[in-house]
């Protein structure tokens, strides 16, 4: 066992936002005319060495029952109340750090292929090193206020990502739906941790801080249970907001506006994942409430399915991707709504990787053929063919197929889901089991599109959008990009196996993973293994019947299924919902209305009241302000006859 | 005066001599640069034996009971020293361009500090009037340097009012020695006690009130501050930053040593009164500042309304942190927001001297589009104007925090809320500048040059207000040690 140095820790936040000041403050005022390139390299190399840092984190808490915990420092103090600062490592931040660096590092060595001649390249990695240095500190912080800041930082550089070529107004609309949305979330975990700052006095009578998460855990056996059902509510908020989920998922399919390596770092390893850790974070305290864990694992579950309809009628590729992960957080909820976070956590590492691998594919398309319309990819098969196995890999595993890395982070949520018991484990039960069906069909039938049949003319044939940008030329991505796949591809072959749900295998003990991140495996069932398996082939095979063999034709399909096809391409009306009725009518003309109203009647007229009075007390005490020598003597005496004045005519 | 006495006061001694060496060096050397280096380079001694005595002594008499070396005066005295210190480096340039009288300009400067730093350790009515002298003289003479009509006239104003101001006090204190018996605070603490009357008599009332005046000139107080505007704008901009530091930060340490530690038994009067002109202050500055078009006469009404907020700490007697010897919030709060405030002044101003030696101008409107010309000057200059504000991350922002913090906790809900809803106006004039320097039109787009030591003190003071923004908690400690000396006093 091998121990960490607290500044080594601590390394792990500061080097991404060294680079990132690096990159800011030096390369991009001073070099960006010639060495622009300097800022991927000075970004990999410190993300490079926050991911061997992490490493190390890893090793050093293997065996660690109790968090290492150093002291935190204090920041400030608001009277009484002490805020610190500090790290906070368990095997939950372990696992967290290497994935997003080990995602990032990835991510950002494709992106010096993709990003190549961009005019923003040391923008965009001063904003990736920035991105990166925020979700680590989430995932570092041991004070809820401390990870509230990165929290907030995270949806910052979120913003600027995926508003990234700002000057497409769809980009620029997508990045503030973005934040936005995940705001509405976001009311909530700050309710929740206002919750803990008014309620201060019983953390500090019992000796606990209240913004400290290890005191906060504590707090949740002393807590009153409504006060527990509250303040989990709150964070959930947040994290339904972080990830996506039901009903603040409509961000995330409009948040592919942003650039594809973006896209793989938001929706793999680092926004969207923020949820799911932050209720993983403060698990001791959903456990303690009953209607916590059940809003949790049917909101889950809910979005599980209904993100994954809505995935099957999309025909750009990045959307359904985009679909695919809202309903693969929407699994990894659900695992902790059931009270398995260890699940849960070996589903978002798996995700992470096949999730990452597709993006970047998707990325690898786009390179080649100049759009995101599935309907002008196809054939790519022949003249991609690095591009083409490792997206299958990750598809598969996607879907959930034996032995790749999916399937077992699946099936164990839903093993837990249905040893669970209770009415409201059973009902997630069946809504994960359709969600497999889903899942199955769609990615298939993204593969099919994309890769299969014959080439329908790419950014050409759309004949608007990128072509200009991106002229069609089909070949293979060059190896920056190539390798990122590559990796990842063997990655989602294998990351499966840290979990080791069948025996002791090649220095990994059985439910390594789970039992690291202090879980209770369950036994695995090989008839639910064959069951979501049959399942799941049963979506590859209506695919392949509808979009390869063309047994069935998808238009005949798409006719007979009409009002259904309807709803699912208008996304269930949702996003019209939401602009149209509520942003539109509500807000607009409601609300907005109102406040516009105050903000014209009674706050403009304060302040040109106060300028007003400013610029008329000014010439008001002009008179006085003589510069007269023996005026300023006078209001002097007369100040001090006024003193003596009132305090004899007033008392005291 | 024994030789422990002259340890104790070495700091003082040796700012002194660096003060004597500059004027001597000045008739020896040529070049004026060395003076001001020696100048610079010398406060490193009174600085080191300042830090020396923090780290040794807990508390102190010198100097048969009248001057207290304890961690309350060793605290402004580092204040000061190191005010001083980023003075003379952010003036250079605008020193280099006097023709003559360099050396005097420092000496004097550096003579006036030695007079702060023992107002700051003075426990005795006397000796307070003797250092405020010697604080103030200096400093008629230095708001006259330029010699032309405008400053002329600022140095006579200050003499004069200064004058007639410490008149008032000398008078007020008399009446306090005559009821009391004693120029010793400590002794004064003894004879005073709550009566059915403010202050107990009529005498008392009188005297106290002179000695409020003799202190509201002094750290530009409503009704008092009618000097401020005419000397801010007509003396050298150096020194017009001095007055609005230094000399306030000496004023506030004296008030707070005379109204914690001789007068605590009648501190429902006073309190009651400090607040009034804390909220005057704020008002009349705030609004009248809005109606300002040369930048020194703008900041000139915001420090009058400053010394409200800063007036909020002493007026929150009654706060103090739980425990058995709590910590005097508002003290505290006074301390921090003075450092917090000299950073971000000194910044302002430094930044102003930089840009209106080449414009040549003062008014605001002149200012238009000086991010352009001198992104990293403009940039502090606002990044100043939020902190004036007090916006986080900013050392302002933890400043208010703190001294309204203790308003709350010292039953002045009123008085917070007053300082909040004057806060908010204030941003009006503020942001003013902000939106000219970052949106106006330039009329020219050559750069601004500075010269390293200028642009070094940009960076210091420009650092500070964001490192005491973000990471308050050391300074803060330092100033509940130094008002540690205000919870010994038995209540």
């Amino acid at each position: 066992m091998s121990s960490i140095y607290e500044p080594q820790a601590w390394a792990i936040l500061f080097l991404p936002l060294a680079s990132f000041v690096i990159i800011a403050l030096l390369i991009r005022p001073f070099l960006n005319q010639r060495y622009s390139r300097l800022s991927g390299y000075v970004t990999i190399a410190a993300v490079g060495a926050a991911f061997i840092l992490s490493l190390l984190v890893l090793k050093s808490t293997l065996g660690h029952e109790e968090p290492i915990g150093w002291v935190s420092h204090p920041w400030l103090t608001i009277g009484d109340l002490e805020i610190r600062v500090g790290i906070l490592l368990d095997p939950l931040t372990a696992i967290m750090l290497v994935v997003v660096t080990g995602v990032s590092l990835l991510v950002q060595v494709y992106s010096q292929g993709y990003m190549k001649g961009d005019p923003g390249y040391s923008r965009y990695f001063a904003f990736m090193s920035l991105f990166t240095a925020s979700m680590l500190g989430v995932v570092l912080s041991s004070s809820i206020l401390q990870l509230y800041v990165f929290w907030e930082m995270v949806g910052l550089c979120s913003y600027l990502l995926i508003g990234f070529w700002y000057h497409r107004p769809a980009a620029a609309a997508a990045a503030k739906k973005a934040f936005i949305v995940t705001r509405i979330g976001d009311v909530g975990f700050l309710l929740a941790i206002l919750y803990l700052f008014l309620h201060r006095d019983t953390f500090l009578a019992q000796g606990l801080n209240p913004f400290d998460i290890t005191d906060i855990w504590a707090a949740a056996l002393v807590l009153p249970a409504f006060a527990v059902t509250w303040l989990s509510l709150g964070i959930f908020a947040g994290a339904v907001g972080k990830s996506g989920q039901f009903p603040l998922h409509t961000w995330l399919p409009d948040a592919m506006e942003g650039p594809t390596p973006v896209s793989a770092l938001i929706h793999a390893a680092t926004m969207v994942a923020a949820g799911v850790f932050l209720v993983a974070r403060f698990f001791p305290l959903f456990q303690e409430s009953e209607t916590a864990m059940h809003t949790v694992a049917l909101i889950g579950g809910f979005t599980a399915v209904f993100a994954a309809t809505m995935g099957l009628v999309m025909y750009d590729i990045k959307r359904v991707m985009a679909y695919s992960t809202v309903s693969q957080l929407g699994y990894m909820m659900l695992a902790l709504g059931v009270g398995a976070p260890a699940v849960a956590m070996f589903h978002l590492f798996n995700h992470a990787f096949f999730k990452a691998l597709l993006f970047l594919g998707a990325g690898s398309v786009n390179h080649a053929t100049g759009t995101f319309d599935m309907r002008y990819m196809g054939g790519l098969r022949r003249h991609m063919p690095i591009t083409y196995v490792t997206m299958a890999i990750g598809s598969l595993s996607l879907a959930g197929i034996f032995p790749l890395s999916g399937f077992w982070s699946k099936d164990e949520i839903l093993l837990e889901a249905w040893r669970g018991g209770g009415l409201v484990n059973q009902l997630v039960f069946w809504m994960a089991l359709a969600g497999v069906f889903l899942t199955a069909f769609y990615v298939s039938r993204m593969m099919f599109m994309t890769f299969h049949g014959t080439f329908r003319g790419g950014a050409e044939a759309e004949g608007h959008g990128q072509g200009a940008e991106h002229p069609v030329h089909l070949a293979e991505s060059p190896w920056v990009m190539v390798l990122p796949l590559v990796v990842l591809g063997v990655l989602a072959l294998g990351s499966g196996y840290v979990a080791n749900p069948l025996g002791d295998l090649a220095g990994i003990p059985a439910h390594w993973f789970v039992e690291f991140l202090g879980g209770h495996a369950e036994p695995a069932s090989l008839s639910l293994a064959a069951v979501s398996t049959l399942v799941a082939l049963l979506g590859v095979g209506l695919a392949v019947l509808m979009y390869q063999t063309r047994t069935l034709s998808p238009d005949a399909v798409g006719r007979a299924l009409r009002p259904a096809r309807e709803l699912l391409s208008h996304r269930y009306y949702l996003d019209s919902l939401y602009e149209g009725v509520l942003v539109g009518r509500l807000f607009y003309r409601g609300v907005a209305r109102f406040l516009d109203w105050v903000d014209r009647e009674v706050v403009d007229r304060t302040g040109d009241g106060v300028g007003w009075l400013g610029r008329n007390l000014g010439r008001g005490l002009a008179p006085i302000q003589t510069g007269q020598l023996q005026a300023y003597g006078v209001v002097i005496s007369l100040g001090i006859l006024a003193i003596i004045g009132a305090y004899l005519v007033f008392g005291r | 005066m024994t030789a422990r006495d002259l340890y104790l006061l070495s700091p003082e001694i040796a700012l002194a001599g660096v003060a004597i060496l500059v004027v001597i060096l000045d008739l020896l050397v040529r070049s004026k640069r060395v003076v001001g280096a020696v100048a610079f380079l010398g406060l490193a001694v009174p600085i080191a034996l300042t830090v020396v005595l923090w780290t040794s002594i807990d508390s102190e008499t010198a100097v048969f009971g009248t001057l207290a070396v304890d961690k309350f005066a060793l605290f402004f005295k580092i204040l000061v020293l190191a005010i001083v210190g980023v003075l003379i480096l952010g003036s250079a340039d605008y020193v280099a361009r006097f023709q003559r009288y360099q050396g005097e300009f420092y000496a004097l400067v550096l003579f006036s500090a030695t007079g702060m730093m023992l107002l700051a350790a003075t426990t005795e009515l006397i000796s307070i009037y003797i250092s405020l002298e010697l604080t103030a003289l200096p400093l008629a003479a230095l708001a006259a340097f330029l010699r032309d009509e405008r400053s002329t006239e600022a140095g006579i104003k200050f003499l004069l009012l200064s004058a007639m101001s410490s008149a008032l006090l000398l008078y007020g204190m008399v009446l306090v020695y005559g009821f009391t018996g004693s120029t010793q605070l400590q002794e004064i603490a003894g004879a005073v006690a709550q009566g059915d009357m403010p202050f107990g008599s009529y005498a008392l009332l009188a005297g106290v009130t002179l000695m409020v005046v003799g202190f509201g000139f002094k750290i530009a107080m409503v009704p008092f501050q009618m000097w401020v505007p005419d000397v801010y704008e007509g003396a050298p901009t150096p020194i017009t930053t001095y007055l609005s530091v230094a000399s306030k930060a000496a004023g506030f340490a004296v008030l707070l040593r005379i109204f914690y530690f001789a007068l605590p038994a009648v501190s429902g009067d006073w309190g009651t009164l400090f607040a009034v002109l804390s909220a005057l202050s704020m008002t009349v500055g705030n609004l009248v500042a809005i109606a300002q078009n040369n930048i020194k006469r703008m900041l000139a009404y915001s420090t009058i309304a400053h010394a409200g907020y800063i007036l909020v700490g002493v007026a929150a007697f009654a706060a103090r942190s739980p425990g058995p010897d709590g910590v005097a919030l508002g003290p505290s709060g006074v301390l921090f927001y003075l450092a917090a405030y000299a950073a971000t002044n000194l910044a302002a101003f430094f930044a102003i001297m930089a840009i209106a030696s080449r414009t040549g101008s003062e008014q605001i409107d002149d200012f238009a589009g000086i991010a352009r010309r001198a992104p990293w000057v403009a940039a502090v200059l606002a990044f100043a104007m939020l902190s004036l504000i007090g916006i986080p991350p900013t050392a302002g922002f933890m400043g208010k925090l703190y001294l309204f913090n203790a308003a709350v906790r010292g039953d002045l809900v009123w008085l917070a809320v007053v300082g909040v809803i004057s806060s908010v106006v204030s941003a009006y004039y503020y942001l003013r500048v902000v939106r000219v320097l970052y949106l106006g039109a330039a009329p020219s787009e050559e750069a601004i040059p500075s010269s390293w030591p200028v642009r070094l003190a940009l960076a210091l003071t420009g650092g500070s207000i964001l490192a005491i923004g973000l990471l308050p908690g050391r300074l803060l400690e330092l100033g509940e040690a130094a008002v540690r000396i205000f919870s010994l006093t038995p209540q």
